[in-house]
């Protein structure tokens, strides 16, 4: 039998890469199949917020819930595994996988494609990567271990990254250095959420839905762990610190708006 | 059973016949040699099986020019190659820990590369978890290569010279980090080590005549030391105190990524292949000879709470079995391997 398993394998792997190189094809939907009527597109929108203010990076001043200031230089995340949850059905995006970060505008939004016709009423979304793909080796596109979100002393993506100063900060020159990480057992640092919508979307035919979504930068700091930047200025590794503030950010996201 | 035969024989054909559309040019026509992966009799089963990244000779050979070339790192004077150098099985010769850009030094010995494709951890405290997710490590470390992988990747794209590599491994120019680590490790993944004299002699061929002495020190091997150094691979790939003393950096090893402290002071237990050439050894580089090592277990243990259990006594042999076992280790060197000019630096 072994004798057999590398040999095929390998050929299983080279009819793979023959599939990748050679024909651009997209993979088949599996819920396409289930939809008699029809498929159109919703898009998730994403705005970065710090409260009631939006971000803005680098020169805006904004206060923690304890009070603590601060300045906010970087902010990113990554949203994976996004579901839509229908009347009639689950819509569940394929090779879902998106980093989005402040600082390039056009990553905060993108279409769901593909979407059976139906009333949805809420989207499950997953804060951070998925285990399996943490594992799996060299990814390509968001997880492209190239757009710097990404630990190389311990394999495994930052799921959340957020820089910036506070002067309560004692780090050197008052940085505030958030970045979490951990794909797996008790320091995992991803957060599946499901938002429900403020009003039923219908997909159907040349309705194209937006859902509005705001991530609030202080989700990182205040429930259900309120951080004093004068103690916890910086996480960098997995541990009690990184889970306070992924519990955190489990409630960072709320959906503002949505509908045509 | 059969099934999975005729499935693998008709992915096999696919390939081929992509291969003839696909490939415009072979790279060195004159040089092609097939590139194969076997798992050599009574191994186990890889850890790596090239899934998604079919093994080919281009593959391989864009990996090889890659794992050679120093404009992967910041200053363009450190390659893969500078500190895993294939006369000293793939370790660094004489430098107790590695040495990267600006002569900057690391923390940790450099650990020889052999038969990579087995190891289910890279590092010595195990924090890479996949051969592929390997090299960024290097290349990144302010330390080591130190530049970014989006700019190693520019590098690569902006170089001329990799264009046909890539439309040969890959069938188009398109560069990008997976293709890098794909193709990288294809190179690492095809280093199979397995014809040292010990080889021979396990697999009774010509070649593999053990002397007395080496003998002998293949039976005190298995009672004292292939627990961890569990053969064929020589390592059981686990975690483990050895009963080295820290050192001044406190290198607390495996717990730096678990954050145990049950993992305090453990390392990954290093395989042993080519073990005569990689000196000096330990995760810090501060033993110089195999006969050192040997009596670092005989006579050196420093106990400390998370001290492997089966080193609380030492290990108790006689000089005579000590000079046995070390020669025993020398039949580890698989001077095929070392000397293979595929895996080589190509010549310019």
């Amino acid at each position: 039998m072994k004798r057999f398993t590398i040999p095929v394998l390998i050929a299983m792997g080279s009819l793979i890469a023959a599939t990748n190189s050679c024909v651009k094809k997209d993979p088949p939907n599996p819920t396409d199949t289930t939809s008699t009527d029809g498929v159109g597109k919703v898009k998730l929108e994403f705005s970065n917020v710090v409260g009631s203010s939006n971000l803005s990076l680098g020169n805006q001043w904004y206060k923690n819930p304890n009070g603590d200031s601060f300045k906010v230089n970087v902010f990113n995340y990554y949203i994976s595994n996004v579901k839509l949850n229908g009347a009639k059905r689950t819509y569940t995006e394929t090779e879902s996988y998106h980093l989005l970060k402040q600082e390039n505008t056009s990553s905060l939004s993108f279409d769901l494609t593909n979407v059976p016709y139906d009333t949805y009423t809420s989207v499950t979304l997953m804060i951070g990567v998925d285990s399996a793909r943490n594992v799996s080796g060299a990814q390509t596109g968001a997880l492209d271990p190239a757009n710097d979100m990404f630990w190389t002393w311990k394999t495994g993506y930052i799921m959340a990254k957020m820089e910036g100063v506070s002067p309560q900060s004692t780090n050197v020159d008052n940085m505030l250095i958030f970045h979490i990480g951990g794909h797996a057992g008790l320091w995992a640092g991803q957060r599946t959420v499901t938002l429900n919508f403020p009003t039923p979307i219908k997909v159907e035919k040349d309705a194209f839905n937006h859902v509005h979504i705001a991530a609030d930068v202080n989700g990182l700091f205040k429930t259900p762990y309120e951080i004093d930047f004068s103690m916890l200025s910086g996480v960098m590794s997995i541990g009690k610190e990184s889970q306070m503030i992924a519990n955190n950010y489990a409630n960072m996201l709320s959906v503002t708006y949505s509908g045509l | 059973m059969k099934k999975t035969v005729v499935g693998g024989i008709v992915a096999v054909a696919i390939a081929a016949m992509w291969v003839a559309s696909c490939k415009k040019e072979t790279i060195d026509p004159g040089k092609w040699q097939p590139i194969s992966f076997n798992v050599p009799k009574g191994w186990p089963a890889p850890a790596y099986t090239f899934a998604n990244n079919a093994l080919t000779y281009d593959g391989f050979v864009l990996g090889r020019k890659l794992f050679y070339d120093v404009r992967l790192s910041k200053d363009s004077t450190v390659s893969c190659g500078t500190c895993h150098q294939q006369f000293a099985g793939f370790a660094q010769l004489g430098h107790d820990l590695s040495h990267g850009v600006n002569d900057l030094l690391g923390t940790r010995n450099t650990p020889g590369l052999a038969n990579m494709a087995w190891h289910t951890s890279f590092f010595w405290d195990g924090g890479v978890n996949h051969l592929e997710s390997q090299p960024i490590a290097p290349i990144q470390n302010p330390v080591e290569m130190a530049l970014p992988m989006a700019e190693a990747v520019q590098r690569v794209k902006n170089a001329n010279d990799y264009r046909t590599y890539f439309e040969n491994a890959f069938g188009n120019d398109t560069v990008n980090s997976q293709r890098i680590f794909r193709a990288l490790a294809q190179f690492m993944g095809a280093m199979v080590s397995a014809d040292s004299k010990y080889d021979k002699y396990m697999r009774a061929e010509a070649g593999g005549t053990m002397t007395a002495s080496e003998l002998n020190g293949l039976t005190l091997f298995r009672q004292h030391c292939a627990t961890c150094h569990k053969e064929p691979l020589m390592s059981d790939f686990s975690f483990r105190n050895n009963g080295l003393k820290p050192g001044t950096q406190n290198d607390s090893g495996r717990a730096h990524i678990t954050r145990d402290v049950a993992d305090m002071y453990k390392f990954k237990v290093p395989s042993l292949r080519n073990v005569a050439v990689t000196a000096p050894y330990m995760h810090d580089g501060k033993v110089k000879t195999l006969d050192d090592v040997v009596e670092h277990y005989r006579t050196g243990i420093y106990s400390s709470p998370t001290l492997d259990p089966s080193l609380a006594t030492g290990i108790a042999i006689t000089d005579n079995e000590k000079h046995d076992l070390v020669n025993f280790l020398k039949t580890l060197t698989d001077s095929t391997f070392i000397k293979n000019p595929l895996f080589a630096e190509p010549v310019k």
